[in-house]
């Protein structure tokens, strides 16, 4: 018997143009003990579908058709009782830890408040409840941090309370939209953990959203897969995730990396490949091609980075160790993986590197010249041109207000003041064609583009210069799965081809392992640990790198 | 080229602020007066039934006749005469038009003087931003009227006075547009705090784009909206400060009256039962500044992200 049944349920948005249907007609049904997975990309309408259930569609979004049965009764039947279902038989958790609690109250009075409305308690029962409740997500010493305030508890802390909040008033029903995609890894795992335990002990019914299969694979019980607010498919996680019926869930999981084995590319299922797949670099006639040494293009010696907060530059107390003491060489040609949580420095390393801080100490070569120590302009330039970097998101690294065509012209014309404007043209159309992206982009604004696609002219405006070495900063986390492999994909390709050297930074293990030969895991500024990718995946020395590796969602775990 | 000009209209057309544009009768209403003001007082000497500059034209007989609806008033002098016997409805067209003049010109001169510091502040930082940002604190707790007439007192002690008439209007530009900027450069140095921390910004410093290209080519576009705002609104308070200006007697001379000198003529008859002399101008001028408001109002709501 199923507990909550969602029958021919519809989501419209109409827009000033057109209808747009987020979710259209779908059925399934979520039964007590049980986790479902709604997996899909983002525009699937899994969000939407979770926020219909509820009736929470902002304007002007409208529920247009279809049923929401919770244990029998259709709750939207009449709309003003769905203030009856909401955090009483429904609870919710949302993605980000950090807005999902008033940062003015006391996690104490958050949910006391919530208990009192829903339940006829009066103080002290409500106290003692909502201490049970804390004790129960797993918060330490939970009567003492009863009164503190949401900022004083750290971002896994954070969502824990968030848990608990939902379940103040026994829901039977738990919507989970992302409720760890703003955690790091470790966290996760942990959070997730929690999820699994409280649907058994409690005997819930959850309905778990998130676009990460390795997540799926390792909590839910059934996915659905979700497309353009259609279901393509849904059954037992296992069954899917190895034996996916329809094309779309065969390269959504194709596209996934796996984690235990290194493949040469991703597998692109909905387009035809030609040439074996490879990627056209029509760039390659214009490329100076240097041929590759065995040297160390990359040398990093004692770099350190520190932060000082607070405008009197009281140094000695706020001083936040950014980068601390952490070197290590690149080889030309290489991929070089640097991993780690938030706030490990990765992301400072990058920028030194590029030279857009400048080290507090330590030095940088690039082809045996210290580049931290040049003054001169001129003499930047050189290098300048020699390192181009790729953002986290692609949305705000590129300028809005100027036309595709004069994004990568900036670069070329810096670079090369005499190109004629006939050659100018060829060039950039040389250069999307390289990304892959039609001729005719050249004349449109970045806004008009996708996520990937716009991932794909950064690309594109880095390798105008010619670089030697690509700093890649989070180039794909912003992404979905699918276009993940196709930017992935389309890396190596350039690599391979143009003889380029990568810095490759992210949060991904299974990522890295695809796209490096080594990796450095960085840990609070600190590198922990540097080795060949295959020798870290199988046998890491530092306890750091075993942590990260065991607590990585594994899609294979689902084989054992 | 027509097909390019129709692509254009039609892009136009297409956008979301044409369309939030038509939804909102407020913008609508005070779109129309405002060109309809504009249109009349730059083409004045088409449309004014008299040139009141012209001196063989006055008839000082006809000097206080009242408005065309009141007793004893002429059908050719819609708003009636002042006391020299110039049609009220044509010195006000013309006395619009300069104050339009030294209203725009005020704010151009200010916003030009704003943002290239305000821009530069944010951009470089440090001590020059330290520096900058102080002037504009210091300046914003001077009254700005005060700042004007400090600055007209100033000119009137340079200049020679047979140079001063002549002079007067570019005074008053400086003046006024001298004690508005703080608020520009407060609004393109937040602007381009925010902007500067964005990717695109440090893609441009890793390809090597030098620092006044990043300034004008990257940052400068993308902080245009909210300046576009304050600048309307900046208008509105020009034209007034223009008016008051001119109301307290350093503003222009009376030999070619702004809406301000003109209310300040018309004061003196107040009392004397001559209202209109005063009122009709008073009026016109509210009714400007308050169409700019409203426009202003308008395009902050609409083009500003965060309210959306």
């Amino acid at each position: 018997m199923s507990f909550l049944k969602i029958d021919n349920l519809s989501v419209n948005y109409r827009m000033r143009k057109e209808t747009i249907n987020a979710v259209k007609n779908i059925n399934f049904d979520v039964k007590k003990g049980e986790i479902l997975g709604l997996v899909g990309e983002s525009g699937s309408g899994k969000s939407t579908l979770g926020s219909a259930i509820i009736n929470l569609i902002d304007e002007p979004g409208k529920i247009s058709g279809g049923k929401v049965i919770l244990d029998g009764i259709n709750i939207h039947e009449n709309p003003g009782d769905i203030l009856k279902y909401r955090g009483k038989k429904i609870g919710l958790i949302f993605q980000d830890p950090q807005t999902s609690l008033n940062p003015l109250l006391t996690i104490g009075e958050q949910l006391i408040e919530t208990i009192q409305t829903h339940l006829n308690f009066n103080f002290n029962e409500s106290k003692d409840r909502a201490i049970t409740l804390l004790q129960e997500v797993g918060i330490k010493d939970a009567e003492n941090r009863f009164d503190n305030y949401p900022h004083q508890f750290s971002g896994g802390m954070r969502q824990r309370v968030v848990i608990s909040l939902a379940l103040c008033c026994e829901p039977d029903l738990l919507i989970a939209d992302e409720p760890t995609t703003a955690l790091d890894v470790s966290i996760q795992s942990q959070i997730l953990e929690l999820i699994k335990t409280l649907t058994k002990v409690r005997n819930l019914a959850v309905i778990l959203i998130t676009h990460d299969m390795g997540v799926i694979s390792e909590t839910a019980d059934r996915v659905a897969v979700m497309k353009n607010g259609d279901l393509v498919e849904i059954g037992l996680t296992k069954e899917i995730l190895t034996n996916p019926k329809e094309i779309y869930t065969k390269s959504l999981i194709s596209s996934v990396p796996p984690t235990n084995k290194k493949i040469s590319r991703f597998k692109i299922m909905e387009k035809k490949e030609n040439n074996a797949g490879r990627t056209n670099i029509k760039i390659l006639d214009r490329w100076n091609k240097k041929n590759l040494t065995s040297q160390n293009l990359i040398e990093v010696k004692n770099l350190k980075k520190t932060f000082q907060e607070g405008m009197f530059n009281e140094a000695s107390k706020n001083t936040i160790m950014a980068v601390d003491d952490v070197s290590f060489n690149i080889r030309e040609g290489e991929s070089f993986g640097l991993v780690g949580e938030s706030g490990s420095g990765k992301s400072t390393i990058a920028k030194m590197i590029v030279n857009l801080f400048k080290p507090s100490s330590g030095e940088i070569f690039f082809d045996k010249v210290c580049i931290t120590k040049i003054k001169k302009n001129s003499e930047m330039m050189n290098f300048r041109k020699q390192i181009q970097m790729i953002f986290q998101d692609p949305y705000s690294s590129l300028n809005g207000r100027l036309k595709v065509k004069d994004i990568i012209a900036e670069p070329i014309k810096l670079h090369n003041p005499k190109i004629t404007n006939n050659d100018l043209d060829n060039y950039i159309n040389d250069l999307l064609e390289s990304v892959e992206l039609s001729k005719k982009s050249s004349t449109r604004y970045s806004h008009e583009f996708s996520g990937g696609q716009r991932q794909r002219i950064s690309i594109a405006r880095a390798l105008a210069t010619q670089p030697r070495l690509l700093v890649c900063d989070e180039p794909t986390s912003a992404l979905d799965v699918s276009i993940q492999a196709q930017i992935l994909n389309l890396l190596k390709d350039l690599q391979e081809q143009l003889n380029l050297t990568i810095l490759f930074i992210s949060h991904d293990l299974p990522v890295v392992r695809q796209m490096c030969d080594r990796i450095g895991v960085l840990r609070n500024g600190k590198l922990c640990e540097v080795s060949d990718t295959e020798k870290l995946f199988l046998e890491p020395k530092h306890e750091y790198s075993k942590e990260l590796l065991r607590l990585m969602p594994k899609i294979e775990s689902i084989y054992n | 080229m027509d097909n390019q000009n129709l692509s254009f209209i039609n892009k136009i057309k297409d956008s979301d602020i044409y369309f939030a544009f038509i939804k909102s009768p407020t913008a609508i209403i005070s779109t129309t007066i405002l060109i309809i003001i504009f249109f009349c007082s730059f083409f004045v000497e088409l449309i004014a039934p008299f040139n009141p500059f012209d001196p063989s034209s006055l008839d000082l007989m006809e000097a206080f006749t009242p408005p065309s609806w009141e007793e004893g008033g002429m059908s050719k002098f819609l708003l009636g005469t002042d006391g020299q016997g110039r049609d009220m409805l044509s010195t006000i067209l013309y006395g619009s038009r300069i104050s339009l003049i030294v209203g725009f010109a005020a704010i151009l001169f200010s916003l030009i003087l704003g943002v290239s510091l305000g821009l530069t502040a944010g951009y470089f930082g440090g001590k020059y931003e330290m520096i900058v940002m102080r002037i504009t604190d210091v300046q914003l707790t001077v009254p700005s009227i005060l700042m004007a007439l400090l600055v007209d007192g100033i000119a009137r002690g340079v200049i020679s006075k047979e140079l001063h008439d002549e002079m007067a209007i570019y005074v008053l530009i400086f003046a006024i547009g001298i004690s508005e900027w703080p608020q520009f450069a407060r609004v393109s140095r937040a602007a381009t705090l925010v902007e500067k921390n964005k990717d695109y910004i440090s893609a441009s410093t890793i390809i090597g784009v030098p620092n006044i290209k990043i300034m004008f080519k990257h940052i400068l576009p993308n902080i245009l909206r909210p300046i576009l705002v304050i600048g309307t609104i900046g208008l509105a308070l020009a034209i007034i400060a223009e008016s008051t200006l001119s109301f307290l007697g350093v503003g222009v001379p009376p030999t070619t009256p702004s809406l301000g000198t003109l209310i300040r003529i018309g004061n003196d008859f107040l009392f004397s039962g001559e209202w209109w002399i005063t009122f009709f101008p008073a009026i016109f001028l509210v009714i400007l500044a308050f169409s700019i408001n409203l426009l202003g109002d308008w395009m902050r709501d609409t083009l500003n992200p965060k309210l959306n």
